[in-house]
């Protein structure tokens, strides 16, 4: 009971705290660009103004278009729940590893591309063509990732990698090449997921290069605002699983006492801000690629991922 | 999971780098960017060099460790750079076609080249034997790069990247040539470089381009 009411909080903060970082990198970026930046808090209010407004769905639009942003955001936070941002003794995360976390992501990225052609929009669907471009390229680079991690601690589990590497941490320091490598592909990989710079910019409304944004052209009111809160918390849970895998650092193993829950939270956060500082940063000094450059782009990351593999093979004798 | 200790981890941890620099001159378009990384992949061996010198007590390394860092992060680059200059070909962008592609058949490359140092580094006996595997994979990706690339100045590179997994190889595999070799191919490499410059001149008076495909017209007469 505990446990479960655990796994809640844990869902819960993500949903809460995902807005937050969204706001954070959005400020980052504008003082960066010296613009004056939003208010932090401005992704709250974006989801306020929503939620009050009447939504207007197209005459065309099928049971699919309705269902989608519940569909989303559900798997998204099935994935926060998933995911062992805070404490690893929570129920969620035993059962389900990470590459069913995978899964569930593609679950959310067919729904979406569904609902964008469902309108039947040519924006919708070009949109959703991309989308469904960068997202076969960029999965098996992300499972590539994984499996190094996998590989070095033997298990397919995001709590055991957890606890491996912060038992190994213990022993000594132990520097792994392959994760390096591993860690500059889940960047990239984390980069294309989350429609940022390099790849697709969140901020423009151009028609020529948008991706996510022109799926979400068809939204308005409550669906949009699930539509948005999903995709920040996509971005939240994909610094969580960044974290679990390359900075594992402080987060709670057994959840019993209140202190390493606290001191894991406080982590979190700060491993968050600087997280969102160096996503912004990253962001501001890269241009956008042609869409047609974004295969190399991806190819560079699967690549990158496999490289950390066999360095690992390799190394380990 | 035993511990290797931990100049061995940084030994990895610099050819790791060796062969990521590799991958990223095999990508990389603009000529002076290649030359900066070809640089940086002396820095890499020369780290790499003075490391193992450190580890197995080989005097002799710490020399061909500050040949290395003087010939291949400095002057090299240096000759490279000035002309680079002189020909005018300063902010060329060398076209790629297929760069995914280039990728994967590197990867194949290097999946060969671990698979063939395996038995090799199980017999040798120094503190590097196990990136022997990555000296190899950073040769074949160099003759790769030659390969895929057009410009002389570009094949002029990779002859040089060659060379520097050829003496990670033997750094790797036997701790260093004899100094009279590595003074010999450090020789090599210096002249090789100034004749290799003066080819580009006469290349580019001939063809007025540095592209070898007008090569292909060549007949004797």
């Amino acid at each position: 009971m505990i446990a479960l009411l655990r796994q809640l909080a844990e869902a819960l903060l993500a949903i809460a705290l995902a807005p937050l970082l969204a706001g954070w990198v959005a400020q980052c970026r504008a003082w960066l660009q010296n613009r004056s930046a939003p208010s932090l808090l401005q992704p709250y209010r974006t989801l306020r103004k929503l939620f009050h407004k009447d939504a207007v769905l197209a005459e065309q639009a099928s049971p699919l278009f309705r269902i989608t942003p519940y569909v989303v955001f559900g798997t998204m936070m099935l994935a926060a729940a998933i995911i062992p941002s805070v404490t690893t003794d929570v129920p969620f995360a035993r059962v389900a590893d990470a590459i069913a976390l995978v899964g569930l992501f593609a679950t959310a990225r067919v729904f979406m591309a569904l609902a964008a052609m469902d309108i039947g929009t040519a924006f919708g669907t070009l949109g959703a063509r991309r989308e469904m471009m960068v997202g076969f390229l960029a999965e098996p680079a992300l499972l590539m990732v994984l499996f190094n991690a996998f590989l070095m601690y033997g298990s397919t589990a995001l709590p055991t990698v957890v606890h491996d590497a912060l038992a190994f941490d213990t022993h000594g320091l132990l520097l792994r090449p392959s994760l390096a490598f591993a860690g500059v592909a889940f960047v990239m990989v984390l980069l294309a997921e989350n429609g940022r710079i390099p790849i697709d910019n969140p901020t423009t409304h151009l028609e020529l290069t948008m991706i996510h944004e022109a799926m979400l052209l068809e939204y308005s009111a409550r669906h949009l605002a699930l539509m948005e809160w999903a995709s920040w918390l996509k971005l939240f849970n994909y610094a969580c699983i960044g974290f679990a895998l390359f900075a594992p650092w402080g987060i709670a193993l057994h959840a019993d006492t209140a202190s390493p829950l606290l001191l894991a939270l406080a982590l979190l956060v700060l491993k968050l801000t600087v997280a969102g500082a160096v996503l912004a940063v990253i962001e501001t000094v890269s241009a956008k690629l042609r869409v047609f450059r974004a295969p190399e782009f991806l190819s560079m990351a699967f690549l990158l991922a496999v490289l950390g593999i066999l360095v690992h093979l390799l190394l380990r004798s | 999971m035993h511990m290797p200790s931990l100049a061995t981890q940084f030994l990895h941890v610099l050819a790791a780098g060796l062969l990521l620099i590799s991958f990223a001159m095999l990508a990389q378009r603009r000529i002076r960017r290649l030359i900066v990384l070809l640089a940086w992949q002396g820095a890499l061996l020369s780290a790499s060099t003075l490391l193992v010198a450190i580890t197995a007590h080989q005097a002799h390394l710490y020399y061909s460790a500050a040949l290395t860092l003087a010939l291949k992060v400095i002057v090299l680059p240096w000759i490279l750079m000035r002309l680079m200059k002189r020909l005018g070909i300063a902010g060329e962008v060398e076209p790629l076609v297929n760069v995914s592609t280039l990728m994967l058949v590197g990867l194949a490359l290097v999946i060969f080249a671990f698979g063939l140092a395996q038995p090799v580094s199980a017999l040798a006996t120094t503190v590097t034997r196990q990136a022997l595997g990555i000296a190899l994979a950073v040769i074949l990706l160099a003759f790769l790069m030659i390969i895929a690339r057009r410009k002389a100045v570009t094949q002029v590179i990779g002859i040089l990247a060659l060379e520097n997994g050829l003496f990670f190889a033997a750094t790797s595999a036997t701790y260093g040539m004899p100094m009279v070799v590595e003074l010999g191919i450090a020789l090599d490499l210096l002249v090789g470089v100034f004749v290799f410059g003066i080819f580009f001149f006469h290349i580019r008076e001939q063809f007025d381009s540095l592209d070898l495909h007008h090569f292909e017209s060549l007949k004797e007469e």
